[in-house]
């Protein structure tokens, strides 16, 4: 199963090493990250997902409280979230195609963000879905470059609790 | 008061109550030597890094105090490495200082440049890069509280040569402000009385004790304990010394090479519980098949650890001796007479033992002389192999802190090193470093380090002149394809004590023995090599192949 990590880290150097090393030695497979600085310039967020089972995810999050950097680790699995990653994805387009890939992007709240004479490039938000559905609708246009984000989430009403 | 950072340091070091360090000078670590040179800190010179930061860790283990060591930058933070992990994987408060390239040539391939503390990160508690001098007493503050506090281990401070000489303002940190590192100690109330409830309904209990007893001190709240409830007590190999070996509820140590009644009683148990112990697969041997019936209280300091390798009825997290008192006060006394019936057939049935053989020394036989001779009384420090698992069979230790072995890693060449820092934090004390011929040889050039310091170390080789435990192996597993495991060729290990200026003696017939190690015992000057040749294809049992069930041993 996939789990959603949110983990508060000290805003230092090699903290991200630190994490990572800890799922690459322990032959945890990170399948998605974004990083960044939070509200506060000491704290930073890494959002991570991860896929493992329960006893996995314990172990997991066990292992991250040991490193002394970490200050927080919150499994948003079964919490209400907002998710959002973003994709910048440039597709092929001529004057025959423009009409219709402006429609999907229109139907998908994308944004058109640089326009040639042969493609497009177009950026999109929303959850992990959103995008593979977004996706597959440019792919018979031929997609020729592509970006994605790592997943970033935040939990929906009052603030989460750790469990 | 202004002073190099370096200055600062060793002040720091001095404030803190070290009172030595091992290491091995270099470019990098110029300075902080230079401020050391006035130091009452004593500095001891290995002759190899590793050497350092094993002699730090049996320094360590030995005291229970921080170990420290000093390597300078690339190839000496690189030898460090093997030391760190050794110390790492038992659990042993040590701190390394290395020194780094100047900050202007950090990460340019620099001379002597590594990335210390990208190589160090899995196998330190915690390692910290200091670029800014002011940070560096808050740095060094917080490393030794990381080191000493909670579940112990290896903590390194990596500073480039340009900080140790760039000057800064004394000020004695007093405060760690760690929010990341907030260990538990107290038990939680509730899982304490869960633990009661277990302990009450049990009718064959075991106490396995481990490392973290000896780690917190725990030893007398586990035998006060374990005598109000009656439960037999084995081991870990790490928590040999828990409790002392002629204590009528101990039950041997538990494991691949443990003692068969050891086995015995926490495979058949319904209850075990574990204190400061972490379920390693030496311990356990296959775990679908360990203590099947057995209910389980894990007891440690480290949440991680509790479900790592098994999953636990009632997981406590908490320090070992706090745990053990309270503990105490809630079960109530308890005889368990049909289990100790059970336990003591098989004591008596299945004893550690060995066959005895005419004319040959055999290694079991030579520790047990040791024994002997020393009153059970000496640090034991061992190297690697079947000499360990012999010394851990047959010197039966009293106190913790007496039995110093490389648990986790299974390190070669530990034993010697390791035997220098534990006879200089106990220079009371008897130290034997009961070797094998392979171990012996992976870090022998501390022997000059022991002579230096006049080191009246005993070292024993066990010398059946091959790697013995993967001859073992080979002989039992791989049709005797000894491939790589027989020295056709050794050194003449009394001529090399000789020439070290240590005392070197070889004994070649069993009736030798005793008398040998009473000569090594009367060295009070300098180290002393006695090379045992016992026989070759001795081997080590009770023995629980890889993977296997720890009830199903070859005895013999």
């Amino acid at each position: 199963m996939k789990h959603t990590l949110s983990i508060l880290v000290e805003n230092k150097p090699g903290v991200l090493a630190r994490v990572a090393g800890l799922f690459s030695r322990r032959g945890y497979n990170i399948e998605s990250l974004a990083v960044n600085t939070t509200e506060s310039p000491n704290i930073s967020r890494i959002t991570l997902v991860v896929d493992g089972d329960e006893k996995v995810l314990e172990q997991i999050t066990k292992q991250l409280y040991k490193l002394i950097v970490v200050l927080k680790v919150n499994d948003y699995t079964d919490t209400p979230v907002v998710e959002r990653e973003l994709a910048l994805i440039r597709v092929n387009s001529d004057s025959n195609t423009r009409r219709a890939i402006i429609d999907l992007v229109e139907i998908f709240r994308a944004s058109i963000v640089d326009v040639s004479e042969k493609d497009l490039v177009i950026e999109v938000t929303g959850d992990s879905e959103k995008i593979d559905a977004f996706i597959k609708n440019l792919e018979p246009y031929g997609i020729k470059e592509m970006v994605r984000t790592g997943k970033i989430v935040m939990a929906r009403g009052m603030r989460l609790n750790n469990k | 008061m202004e002073m190099t950072v370096a200055q600062a340091i060793v002040r720091f070091l001095e404030e803190e109550g070290v009172k030595i360090v091992f290491g091995y000078p270099g470019g990098a670590v110029i300075t902080f030597y230079d401020a050391l040179y006035n130091s009452s800190i004593k500095h001891v010179l290995v002759r190899h890094e590793q050497g350092a930061a094993h002699a730090a860790d049996g320094y360590a283990r030995a005291s229970g105090k921080l170990g420290v060591c000093i390597a300078t930058s690339g190839p000496g933070a690189t030898n460090l490495v093997t030391g760190l992990a050794t110390a790492f994987m038992d659990s042993s408060p040590v701190l390394a200082i290395t020194g780094q390239v100047r900050t202007s040539a950090l990460g340019k391939d620099s001379f002597q440049e590594a990335d210390t503390t990208g190589i160090t990160m899995p196998i330190t508690k915690h390692n910290y890069l200091v670029k800014n001098p002011e940070e560096v007493l808050r740095v060094f503050k917080e490393a030794i509280f990381i080191a000493t506090t909670g579940r112990k281990g290896p903590v390194l401070i990596d500073i480039p040569a340009d900080i140790f000489a760039a000057k800064i303002n004394y000020q004695y940190p007093k405060d760690v402000n760690l929010p990341g590192f907030k260990p538990t100690f107290e038990p939680h109330p509730l899982q304490i009385k869960k633990a009661v409830n277990l302990i009450k309904e049990s009718k064959r209990p075991v106490i396995f004790a481990g490392g973290g007893i000896i780690a917190s001190e725990a030893s007398e709240e586990l035998i006060k304990f374990a005598e109000k409830i009656n439960a037999p007590v084995v081991t870990s190999l790490m928590g040999k010394g828990a409790i002392p070996e002629d204590h009528p509820l101990y039950c041997g140590f538990i494991g691949m090479h443990g003692a068969a009644y050891a086995n015995f009683t926490i495979n058949k148990s319904d209850l075990i519980i574990a204190i400061g112990v972490r379920f390693s697969d030496r311990s356990t041997g296959k775990i679908d098949t360990f203590a099947p019936e057995a209910k389980i209280i894990h007891i440690d300091i480290d949440p991680a650890e509790i479900g790592e390798n098994t999953t636990p009825d009632v997981p406590i997290v908490g320090d070992a001796k706090i745990t053990l008192q309270r503990l105490y006060n809630e079960v109530d006394p308890k005889e368990n007479p049909e289990w100790w019936k059970q336990i003591n057939e098989w004591k008596e049935k299945y004893p550690l033992r060995y066959r005895r053989k005419e004319n040959v020394i055999q290694p079991q036989y030579v520790i047990e002389k040791i024994y002997e001779i020393t009153k059970g009384e000496a640090i034991i420090v061992t190297e690697v192999g079947q000499n360990q698992m012999w010394a851990a069979q047959y010197y039966k230790v009293k106190k913790p802190r007496q039995f110093i072995t490389s648990g986790g890693l299974g390190t070669m060449g530990f034993g010697l090193p390791a035997a220098i820092g534990a006879k200089l934090a106990r220079p009371n004390d008897i130290v034997i470093d009961i070797a094998g011929d392979g171990s012996i040889q992976m870090n022998i050039q501390e022997l000059a380090t022991a002579v230096t310091e006049k080191l009246p170390i005993k070292i024993f080789i066990l010398n059946n002149s091959c790697l013995g435990m993967v001859r073992q192996w080979q002989e039992l597993f791989y049709n005797k394809r000894y491939a790589c495991t027989l020295f056709d060729f050794h050194p003449d290990f009394v001529k090399l004590a000789e020439a070290y200026s240590a005392y070197g003696r070889r004994v070649e017939k069993v009736e030798e023995v005793e008398s040998a190690i009473e000569w090594a015992l009367e060295k009070n000057d300098a180290p002393v090599i006695i090379d045992f040749m016992v026989e070759r294809e001795e081997n080590v049992f009770p023995m629980v192949p890889a993977g296997g069930s720890i009830d199903k041993m070859m005895i013999d």
